[in-house]
């Protein structure tokens, strides 16, 4: 039993011009990529991303969408039209030993459309423009503390682009919020990703997760100024995210958002995995619920694989009687329940409070364990249970000690303080104002970054270690291969995506797509020796076709 | 900040005092929650936007993912 697994976060940033407000979001998002395109064609190629393998359509359940029936902001894998925003309207070893395969040259430079502004990153990231937000997919990573450290590491390029465009007089200043409300209706999103065996029905998979991904934001929420989705109740709630959740199963993700989204997208060899794509989260500026989240949602993806490989077949059983009377619902009451009391209504007529939904989980997961014990845990997996437990222990006996570690005690207690102080009613703007600068990404702006100077909050990756994320990438995943590749060779990359690396040979007739289609080759164990030694990109290629 | 390094080591001296499940401690605990938030406010003073209506209004977004 462990934690590990292949996974990654995706996240929106909000963007503003500061004393602009009408502002062209995806032309400020454009600049926000564009900059680091910039420094990084400087004297090296510049890759566009590789869609051929990208299928968003593809539902889980096992059909197709007619790309004609899609809403048009789900068509994400088209470069020359980018995805429109979808109010009122992408995770990822070198080649699989079937080598490079040849890939025609186009004939004119393809049209770069500022809109589709695309960069991949040394870090194995991908960093672009997608809706009319900068967004930074992390690179594949195996555990939750490498996603912790790259997801820090994404927080570090957006304040990069900042800096940038802050002493370019010729382009316009940015402002950044890692978040996922504007307070009047707009929602963007942060995206949790991890592979799961295909062996596990869809259906067995939707249905075990969803209590989970309801009652989990106790620990998780980042918290939220307003009540509803355009703020029209005043108040505060745990989590960004839940009013936007309208239903429980769905291919969207930029309307009528699911708890569960089936885009069945795996970027790996589709018959052993599935990309779970959960699109619930809030985005954290604390370390520890990015960290939970990943690591607990794992570890129930792992209970749910080994009920249905017939290892745990009781245990799976105790997590269909979890079963809620109204899951949409629930995400909206455990939201707004400050006092972690609500009863959610279960569909066999029981009712239990998010706590005790998760304790059952953990409960599970626990008994899994000494069922199929032997094992030796790993650190972190021993980690996450402790925090786990500990949490949902203090989480009901004294949530205030939970503030150096739950981001919406940490952010409440600030409000509270302020409320109290300055006797605020909960619509007053300042304490909205509050809730939107917590995330901005400039230490000497956001608020969050107030708590980390104070020392009032708990931080698990040192701050070095971030700092070489930002341009090393993971060592045991596939994302070795993309980011080091790119770092020593970019001038001969043309194109990369999740699955593979197209080069550019010189004097090669064709291009020369190097697929890699398992997330868990291309590590540094396996392509450190041939990338170092390789003296140019020819004899890489040569190394690689081998 | 003077206060807050006050509230910090504050905490350190009392933390190994283990006054028993008494209301006094809990209060004492609370009391020495309060200080730290107060002292985090005043660092908040000096950053946060200071038109916070205008900087809430003009927090517009479009609708991602």
């Amino acid at each position: 039993m462990t934690v590990r697994r292949v996974m990654g976060i995706e996240t929106e940033y909000g963007v503003l011009q500061p004393g602009r407000p009408n502002a062209n979001p995806m032309l400020l998002s454009s600049h926000v990529v564009a900059v680091h395109a910039a420094a990084r064609s400087a004297g090296r190629g510049k890759a566009r991303w590789d869609y051929d393998d990208e299928d968003p359509l593809q539902d889980a359940r096992g059909f197709h969408l007619q790309r004609a029936a899609a809403h048009p902001s789900l068509l994400t894998d088209d470069p020359s039209r980018p995805a429109p925003s979808g109010e009122a309207g992408a995770a990822g070893g070198a080649s699989d030993g079937d080598g490079p395969q040849a890939v025609a040259r186009s004939l004119v430079d393809e049209y770069e459309d500022p809109g589709a502004a695309n960069v991949i990153l040394t870090n194995g990231a991908r960093l672009y423009v997608d809706h009319a937000h900068p967004e930074y997919s992390s690179p594949e990573v195996t555990n939750p503390l490498d996603a912790v450290r790259w997801d820090r590491a994404g927080e570090q390029v957006m304040l990069a682009s900042v800096r940038a465009l802050a002493s370019t007089a010729a382009l316009p200043d940015v402002a950044l919020y890692k978040n996922n409300v504007d307070g009047k209706g707009a929602t963007y999103g942060t995206h949790e990703n991890f592979l799961v065996e295909r062996a596990v029905p869809f259906a067995e998979l939707a249905a075990r997760i969803t209590p989970f991904l309801v009652t989990r934001q106790v620990f998780t929420g980042a918290g939220r100024v307003g009540l509803g989705q355009r703020g029209e109740g005043a108040g505060f709630q745990i989590s960004q995210r839940a009013d936007y959740m309208e239903a429980e199963v769905g291919l969207e993700t930029t309307l009528r958002r699911p708890i569960v989204n089936t885009r069945d997208e795996p970027h790996a060899d589709p018959d052993r995995w599935r990309r779970l794509h959960v699109i619930i989260g809030d985005a954290n500026l604390l370390e520890v619920p990015t960290y939970l989240k990943l690591g607990t949602t794992s570890l129930v993806l792992w209970l749910i694989e080994r009920a249905a490989a017939g290892d745990a077949t009781d245990l799976g059983a105790d997590l269909d009687r979890l079963e809620l009377a109204d899951p949409v619902r629930a995400v909206h009451t455990v939201s707004h329940d400050l006092t972690l009391t609500a009863r959610l209504p279960l569909a066999d007529g029981r009712s239990l409070t998010a706590l005790e939904i998760q304790r059952e989980y953990l409960a599970a997961v626990r008994a899994a364990l000494l069922r199929l014990g032997g094992e030796v845990l790993d650190e972190q997996t021993t980690d996450v249970l402790a925090r786990w437990g500990s949490l949902l222990d203090r989480l009901g006996t004294d949530p205030a000690s939970c503030a150096r570690e739950v981001e919406w005690l940490a952010k409440l207690r600030l409000l509270e303080g302020m409320r109290r102080r300055d006797h605020l009613e909960w619509d007053h703007p300042r304490l909205a104002a509050v809730d939107l600068q917590w995330s901005d990404v400039r230490p000497e702006r956001g608020l969050y970054h107030r708590l980390v100077g104070a020392g009032a909050v708990e931080r698990l990756v040192a701050e070095e270690d971030v700092q070489a994320a930002v341009t090393t990438p993971p060592e045991d995943t596939r994302a070795y291969f993309r980011g080091r590749t790119l770092a020593r060779f970019g001038a001969h990359v043309t194109a990369a995506s999740w699955d593979s690396v197209v080069f550019d040979v010189p004097g090669a007739p064709t291009l020369q797509r190097v697929p890699m289609r398992d997330p868990l080759r291309g590590t540094r164990a396996h392509v450190a020796d041939l990338l170092d030694s390789a003296p140019d990109v020819r004899a890489l290629l040569a190394a690689l076709g081998a | 900040m003077a206060g807050q390094e006050r509230a910090r080591d504050r905490r350190e001296d009392d933390e190994p005092v283990d006054d028993g499940p008494d209301t006094g401690a809990a209060t004492a605990a609370a009391q020495q929650r309060d200080a730290e938030v107060d002292a985090l406010l005043d660092e908040i003073d000096d950053v946060l936007e200071t038109n916070a209506e205008q900087f809430v209004r003009g927090f517009v977004q479009k609708g991602g993912q």
